[in-house]
C-alpha cells in the first residue's frame, strides 16, 4: 500500500489548477459556487474549453480520441474542478451515450456522432425514465413500431434532465411487447427537432426547471439509428448506467461543499461568537469530515480497480449510497448554518440576473439546494435500487 | 389524566378542519369570523381560549392543510406583546388590523436578547432581519435597546412603528415555505413606546409561538407521513404496490413511531405554556428539539418514498415537506434547543 500521490500525480494536480485559474472565469465560477442556474451557453462555454485541452473525455479510449486517465488522475481533475467552482460537465452525451456507441455502435455510428459530442455540436439528452417505469425501468412503454425504413415512435418520457437545451435523445423504446419486458427493448437516437415531439418543463419544489416530459406521437425514426441489434438495448441501457454512476462518489463535490459550510460558519454570528466555535455546529461538520475522509479512499480503492476507460462494478452501487449520503449532509448543515436566512427565496433567484436577496453570509441559496440535493438518492437507480442490486450479488450463492 | 379534547376544542377543530378542505379567497377574514384569531387568546386579553391546548389545536389543524396564513405572525405574537403591555387585542382579534412583530436581528441568530437596535430620543435606528408577515401587517411592533449592551436581558423595550413612518425601509421577498419575510431597516423612525422592560414579555410570546410552531409542524407531518402512506398503497412497480416491499413499508412505521413521539413532545409543551418561565422554556426547548428532528426524517423520507414526483412544484408534498424543514428556522433550531434544554435542565 501507498496512500501518497506520485511526483507525477502532483505535477497533474498542478497543470490542472493552472488550467482552471486561466481558463475558468470568474463570473461563471461565481453562478456555480452561489448556485445558480448556468445558461446553456454557459455550460457549452466549458465544454469547449476542457475540448480545446484535450480533458473533455476523461473516460474515453484513446482510441475515440479520449484522455484514457488512471482513477486516481480522473480523481484529481474532479477534486480541482469542484473546488474551483467549475460548471459540472454535461455527462448525457460525454459519459453516458458515447461508451454505449464505442462498445455496440455501428463504425459509421461512432465515426458520426462521437466527434459532434466532443465538440459540441450536439447536445444529448437521456429519455429512460416514464410515468410509470422509474425505478422499475424494464416495464417501459413507449413503443416504436418499423415500417419499412423507419421506425415510428409514440410514449412518453419524464425526469429529462436539461431536455429543454437538447436537440438529440437517446431513447429506450419497446419493439417487442410479446416478449419478457428486458427482452423486447431497443436503443434509439432521436432527433428532437422530428415533427411530433413535445418538451414540457416540470418545475421542481426548489423552482428550478432542469427536469422535463418528452411527448412522442408519431414520430418518425430512420432505422440508421438503432443502436446495435434490436430488441437488446436492455443491456445496453445497464452498461450505459454503470457509466452514469462512475463519478457517482461526488467526492470532489462533497469537499466543495463542505469547504463552502465552513466559509458560512465562520461568517454567522451566534452568542457573539463565529458559529464554527459553536461545539454542536463544529461537531456535526466534523462528523462528515470523518465520513468524507474515509469515503475519498474508498472512492479510489473502488474506481481503482476498474482499468482506464472502464466503470467499476457492482461496487458502484456503495458509493453511490454513501456518496449521496454524504453529499445531502452536507446541504443540510449548509441550511443550517445560516439559520432564519434560509428562508429568503425569490422563485427566480436562481437566475443570476435578479435583483439579489439579502445574503449577509454570502452563501447564495441553501434551503433550494438542500431540497433540489434530494435527487441524488433518486435518480440513476435510486439508493433503494442499488441496496437490491447489491445484495443480489450478496446474497448470490443462496437459495 | 386525560388525552381528550374538551368538547370546545373538538368542536373549533372539526370546523378549522371542514374549513381549511375548502377554503378559498382571502382567508384572514374568514378566520376571524370563524374565532379562530380569538382561541388565540384568553378571555383576560379579549378572546375565549389561549391555553396551550387551543394553540396547539388551532395550528395543528393549519400544518395538516395545504394553506399558508401568518397567523402567528400577524396575530398570536404581536397580539400577546399587546397584551402583556395592557393594550387591546380586539382589532387583531375581530381581523379588522394586522400586526408584525420586529425583533430578530441578523446577529441574534436564534437568542431573544440579542438586541443592537437603539432607541434613543423617541426615535428607532437598526436593522431587523427575515421578520415574517411583515408584508401583509397594517404597522410594527418593534424590539429596541434603551440601555444596556446587546446581549443583556434588561434594557429591551417595546415600540409602536406605523409601517410609513420616516425612515422606515421594508425590503420584502417570498418564502420558500410560501408566505412573506422582509428586511427591515430604521433610521430615525418616530416610535411610541409600548412597554419598558420587555424582556420577559417577548419569551413568553415566544414560547407560545415556538409552540404553535411545533404544532403546525407536527400537522404538516401527520399530512406527509398520510400522503406517503397513501403512495406506497397505490404506486405499482415490478407490477406490485411499492408499499409491499417490506424495505418501504418497515421505513413508514419508523415514520410513524417517531411522529407520536413529536405528537406527545406537542402535547407537553402545550401543557407547560403557563408554567413558570423556566419550566415552560426548558419543556418547549424538549418539544422543538424533537420537532426539528422528526421533521428532517419526515421530510427526507417522505420524498425518497415518492421518487421524483415528490420533488416537484405541482405535487403537494414538496410544500408540505417545504413547512416542515424551514419551522426548523423558526424560533430557535433544532441544535440551539437542545442547548436551551441543557442549559435550563440545571436549574429545573
Amino acid at each position: 500500500m501507498d496512500l501518497s500521490y506520485s511526483e507525477k500525480d502532483e505535477a497533474f494536480r498542478a497543470e490542472v489548477r493552472a488550467f482552471l485559474a486561466e481558463k475558468l472565469p470568474k463570473e461563471l465560477s461565481e453562478k456555480v459556487r452561489l448556485s445558480q442556474d448556468l445558461e446553456k451557453s454557459d455550460m457549452e462555454f466549458w465544454h469547449a474549453q476542457l475540448n480545446a485541452r484535450g480533458w473533455l473525455a476523461a473516460n474515453w479510449p484513446k482510441s475515440f480520441g479520449g484522455a484514457e486517465w488512471s482513477a486516481v488522475e480522473r480523481n484529481i481533475f474532479e477534486e480541482e474542478c469542484a473546488m474551483a467552482d467549475a460548471p459540472r460537465i454535461v455527462p448525457f452525451g460525454l459519459s453516458m451515450l458515447a461508451p454505449v456507441l464505442q462498445k455496440f455502435g455501428s463504425k459509421a455510428q461512432q465515426d458520426h456522432w462521437l466527434p459532434r459530442i466532443l465538440n459540441g455540436d450536439d447536445w444529448w439528452c437521456q429519455g429512460y425514465s416514464e410515468p410509470g417505469a422509474g425505478s422499475d425501468l424494464a416495464s417501459l412503454k413507449t413503443r416504436a413500431v418499423l415500417e419499412g425504413d423507419h421506425y415510428i415512435v409514440n410514449g412518453q418520457k419524464t425526469w429529462t434532465t436539461l431536455g429543454q437545451h437538447a436537440n438529440m435523445i437517446f431513447c429506450l423504446v419497446r419493439t417487442d411487447t410479446t416478449a419478457k419486458a428486458q427482452e423486447g427493448i431497443s436503443f434509439l437516437l432521436i432527433d428532437m427537432n422530428t415533427p411530433g415531439i413535445e418538451v414540457r418543463p416540470i418545475t421542481l419544489i426548489d423552482g428550478g426547471a432542469e427536469v422535463n416530459e418528452v411527448w412522442f406521437t408519431d414520430v418518425k425514426v430512420p432505422v440508421e439509428n438503432l443502436v446495435g441489434e434490436e430488441n437488446k438495448g436492455w443491456t445496453y441501457a445497464k452498461y450505459l448506467l454503470t457509466h452514469e454512476r462512475t463519478n457517482i462518489a461526488g467526492v470532489g463535490s462533497s469537499r466543495a461543499g463542505l469547504a463552502a459550510v465552513k466559509r458560512i460558519a465562520k461568517k454567522v454570528q451566534a452568542r457573539g461568537r463565529p458559529l464554527i466555535e459553536n461545539p454542536h455546529f463544529a461537531a456535526r461538520m466534523a462528523q462528515v469530515e470523518i465520513d468524507l475522509m474515509a469515503m475519498a479512499t474508498t472512492n479510489l480503492r473502488i474506481v481503482s480497480k476498474a482499468a482506464a476507460g472502464q466503470a467499476p462494478g457492482v461496487e458502484s452501487s456503495l458509493l453511490k449510497i454513501k456518496g449521496t449520503q454524504i453529499r445531502q449532509e452536507i446541504t443540510d448543515l449548509a441550511r443550517r448554518a445560516v439559520g432564519p436566512h434560509a428562508m429568503p427565496f425569490a422563485s427566480d433567484a436562481l437566475d443570476a440576473s435578479n435583483t439579489p436577496l439579502p445574503d449577509p453570509y454570502d452563501a447564495g441559496e441553501v434551503a433550494g439546494p438542500y431540497f433540489n440535493n434530494r435527487k441524488l438518492a433518486i435518480f440513476g437507480g435510486s439508493n433503494e435500487i442499488q441496496r437490491e442490486i447489491y445484495s443480489k450479488h450478496m446474497m448470490r450463492g443462496a437459495k | 389524566m386525560n388525552f381528550d379534547l374538551t368538547e370546545e376544542r373538538q368542536m373549533l377543530q372539526d370546523t378549522l378542519r371542514r374549513f381549511l378542505a375548502g377554503a378559498e379567497g382571502d382567508l384572514w377574514p374568514q378566520l376571524a369570523e370563524l374565532g379562530v384569531i380569538g382561541a388565540l387568546f384568553s378571555e383576560a386579553q379579549g378572546g375565549f381560549g389561549g391555553a396551550g391546548f387551543d394553540l396547539s389545536v388551532v395550528f395543528e389543524e393549519l400544518g395538516r392543510a395545504d394553506v399558508e396564513v401568518p397567523l402567528i405572525d400577524n396575530a398570536l405574537l404581536p397580539g400577546l406583546l399587546l397584551a402583556a403591555a395592557g393594550e387591546s387585542v380586539e382589532a387583531l382579534i375581530d381581523g379588522s388590523e394586522r400586526l408584525a412583530f420586529a425583533h430578530n436581528e441578523q446577529a441574534a441568530r436564534y437568542d431573544y436578547n440579542w438586541v443592537e437596535t437603539r432607541f434613543e430620543n423617541g426615535k428607532l435606528t437598526g436593522e431587523k432581519s427575515v421578520i415574517v408577515g411583515a408584508d401583509s401587517a397594517d404597522s410594527f411592533i418593534i424590539s429596541a435597546r434603551h440601555a444596556g449592551t446587546p446581549e443583556a436581558e434588561q434594557g429591551i423595550g417595546l415600540y409602536r412603528v406605523d409601517k410609513a413612518a420616516t425612515g422606515l425601509t421594508l425590503r420584502a421577498y417570498d418564502l420558500i415555505q410560501g408566505g412573506r419575510g422582509a428586511d427591515i431597516t430604521l433610521e430615525n423612525t418616530p416610535a411610541t413606546l409600548l412597554m419598558e422592560d420587555a424582556y420577559g414579555a417577548i419569551t413568553a410570546a415566544m414560547a407560545a409561538a415556538t409552540l404553535a410552531v411545533s404544532a403546525e409542524t407536527l400537522g404538516s407531518m401527520q399530512t406527509a407521513v398520510e400522503m406517503t402512506a397513501e403512495y406506497l398503497g397505490t404506486r405499482k412497480q415490478f407490477g406490485r404496490p411499492i408499499g409491499t416491499f417490506q424495505a418501504l413499508r418497515h421505513r413508514l412505521v419508523d415514520m410513524m413511531v417517531e411522529l407520536e413521539q413529536a405528537r406527545s413532545a406537542v402535547i407537553l409543551g402545550a401543557g407547560n405554556l403557563d408554567a413558570a418561565p423556566n419550566e415552560r422554556d426548558f419543556v418547549l426547548s424538549a418539544t422543538k428539539n424533537i420537532i426539528g428532528r422528526v421533521g428532517r426524517l419526515v421530510t427526507e423520507e417522505s420524498i425518497q418514498m415518492h421518487g421524483g414526483i415528490g420533488m416537484t412544484q405541482e405535487y403537494a408534498l414538496g410544500r408540505f415537506a417545504k413547512r416542515i424543514t424551514m419551522a426548523d428556522h423558526r424560533f430557535g433550531d433544532t441544535d440551539h434547543h437542545l442547548e436551551q434544554f441543557i442549559a435550563l435542565g440545571v436549574g429545573v
